[in-house]
């Protein structure tokens, strides 16, 4: 025992920084463990080592969730308006323009129809690459024909959350596809269809206030900021350092607001075994 | 009151102060005629000013200390008000007030955010911020008054649901959406009225309705000027463009058909006179109730529905 043993136990930090080839290796924002992308990618984008569910967008929860070539993307190439005419520091057309040109997204949000072990569902997925995943015209729209098809067709409705809240740039527009996109599941809920959702990292502001909290069954993955007013806003409001894990998934199900903390690689089959109970 | 003249109402309150100490030697002719001179010049420079505000502007205005406010307008125009308490789970949110109230000929639900006057009362009103248990008593005397087939009247007044850590431990957000889903669904009519401020969420948690009314110097957005400010560009100091930018006065809405109508203030803003404000709006009320009451509840459901699915701005 021991002659193994590191007789340093702090490393210099000139040490850790490795020259990391672009895009093949990927450092664990938790526990700094060094992964190899292709790694990562079969562990679907989980720490092998401390189970930190990094952040994966829209693409990466279709291939994880859905039947191999089941899924059928619907209003792909709806675009967001610029109704106000929206300025702060930059444009906002120039905005959604760079970031259409940098993530290859059109919009925050992803839908479409497909299955899930053979369950056909209508399908919804954020993606935080866009503009911090914040909802705004197009975001509402297409939530709201996601959960018209699921209506129309007697289909479960599936939606994954991951957003910064409401998009400023639409201002008001914004806040009321929080109305838009609930009332719609209040009438999925009238015809006795189920809605899951599905929280990620992070869920806050209006995303949360509206769709998101309103699953029949909420399920989140662990350790996912889950929450209404972001941290810092609350932290400046009490005066005071925030509880550990607060606003976290697992202090969301303590308080009674999330059914299931599931790990992404079991999701698909929960979520799957949950629906054959909701028909 | 001298502390409340906000800085572009002071040409007119130095004018109208004027006015009040030559009042006292109205005796002599020759200052009578002074005076109706500088009354005269008075109201233009209020027409001048109250018709080009900046937003910014009309944002001081929806949050002037002296503007009525929720329960001032119960009292000022309904009878019989029963104020009901609690969210039946463990608390009464003083944040938000409700009950019972008679509109001449209509009796209805009539619910608000409250502020408070003075420090005592906003501490005690948490100025106007609810917390999950307020949105959960709202929804709890809507429910009643669907039970009993009485129109709803909402009074929206806050800066934002209130970001506490209670409030997120309690489930702010699921409160919120629960009422937005659960008043999408009211078999009775529901109007809204923003009366001052309408701060995001907070403000729309209860803010699902059949018509959507403005009173003309509020605001209503998904952020305040000041956060958005602090976000966009990293400083507090931009919420004058902030305001620009987010176009939040009843105007702009309007012209987005977010909102169906606004109700004129006198001229100065409702602060300057609250009786005159409150017997417009209920007037406005009224007439809205009118059409509202004849309308079958699935008509009604089915139309609040399209409403909201018309908003929105986007290309395919």
């Amino acid at each position: 025992m021991g002659w193994f043993k590191r007789s340093k136990q702090k490393i210099s930090p000139e040490s850790q920084k490795r020259d990391i080839p672009d895009g093949q290796w990927v450092k664990c924002n938790d526990c700094g463990e060094i992964i190899h992308n292709k790694q990562l990618e079969i562990n679907l984008w989980v720490c092998h080592k401390c189970n930190y569910h990094f952040r994966i967008g829209a693409d990466e929860y279709v291939s994880i969730l859905m039947d191999d070539n089941s899924f059928k993307e619907t209003d792909k190439k709806m675009k967001s308006g610029d109704p106000l005419v929206f300025e702060d520091t930059k444009k906002y057309k120039d905005r959604i323009n760079s970031t259409i040109k940098k993530s290859g997204l059109y919009d925050a949000v992803k839908t479409g129809t497909g299955k899930i072990n053979g369950i056909k569902v209508s399908f919804a997925c954020m993606d935080f690459r866009f503009i911090g995943g914040s909802m705004g015209s197009v975001v509402g729209e297409k939530i709201a024909r996601a959960i018209d098809r699921a209506y129309n067709n007697r289909m479960p409705m599936v939606i994954v959350s991951q957003s910064g809240g409401a998009r400023m740039m639409e201002a008001a527009f914004s806040l009321m596809q929080m109305a838009k996109t609930s009332s719609r599941l209040a009438r999925l809920s009238e015809a006795k269809l189920p809605y899951i959702s599905i929280l990620t990292d992070p869920t806050t502001g209006g995303t949360t206030a509206s769709y998101a909290m309103l699953g029949d069954v909420n399920i989140a993955e662990p350790n996912a900021l889950i929450g209404f007013a972001g941290p810092r806003v609350i932290k400046e409001t009490i005066g005071k350092d925030l509880p550990e894990g607060f606003q976290r998934s697992e202090f969301l199900q303590e308080h009674g607001f999330i059914d299931i903390i599931s790990e992404r690689k079991d999701l698909k089959n929960k979520l799957a075994q949950v629906l054959t109970y909701m028909s | 009151m001298a502390g409340n003249v906000l800085d572009f109402e002071k040409p007119i309150a130095d004018l109208e102060s004027k006015i009040s100490e030559m009042k006292k030697y109205e005796d002599n002719l020759d200052i009578k005629e002074e005076i109706s001179r500088l009354e005269e010049k008075v109201f233009k420079l209020k027409q001048n000013i109250y018709n080009d505000l900046t937003r910014w502007q009309r944002v001081q205005l929806a949050r002037h200390p002296e503007r009525p406010y929720t329960l001032d307008y119960i009292f000022m125009m309904t009878k019989d008000f029963v104020e009901l308490h609690g969210d039946r789970l463990y608390r009464d949110d003083k944040a938000i007030v409700g009950g019972f109230a008679t509109l001449d000929e209509y009796k209805v639900m009539i619910i608000g955010q409250q502020k408070g006057r003075d420090t005592k009362s906003n501490l005690y009103r948490n100025f106007g911020m609810a917390n999950p248990e307020g949105y959960r008593k709202a929804l709890r005397l809507m429910k009643l008054a669907e039970k009993f087939n009485k129109p709803i009247i909402t009074l929206i007044d806050t800066p934002g649901a209130y970001p506490g850590l209670e409030a997120e431990q309690n489930g702010q957000a699921e409160a919120i959406a629960r009422n937005l889903f659960e008043m999408s669904l009211l078999k009775v009519p529901v109007i809204v009225v923003i009366i001052g401020e309408g701060a995001s969420g907070g403000a729309l948690g209860i803010g699902v309705g059949d018509r959507i009314l403005m009173l003309e110097n509020t605001w209503y957005s998904v952020i305040s000027p000041e956060s958005c400010s602090s976000i966009l560009w990293r400083s507090w100091e931009y919420k004058e463009q902030a305001a620009e930018a987010l176009k939040l006065t009843a105007k702009d809405l309007l012209e987005f058909r977010l909102i169906d109508r606004i109700v004129p203030e006198p001229l100065g803003g409702a602060h300057k006179d609250h009786k005159t404000t409150a017997e417009t709006l209920k007037q406005v009320l009224k007439e809205e109730l009118a059409g509202l009451v004849k309308l079958k509840s699935d008509k009604l459901v089915q139309s609040r529905l399209e409403k909201f699915s018309r908003m929105g701005v986007y290309e395919e």
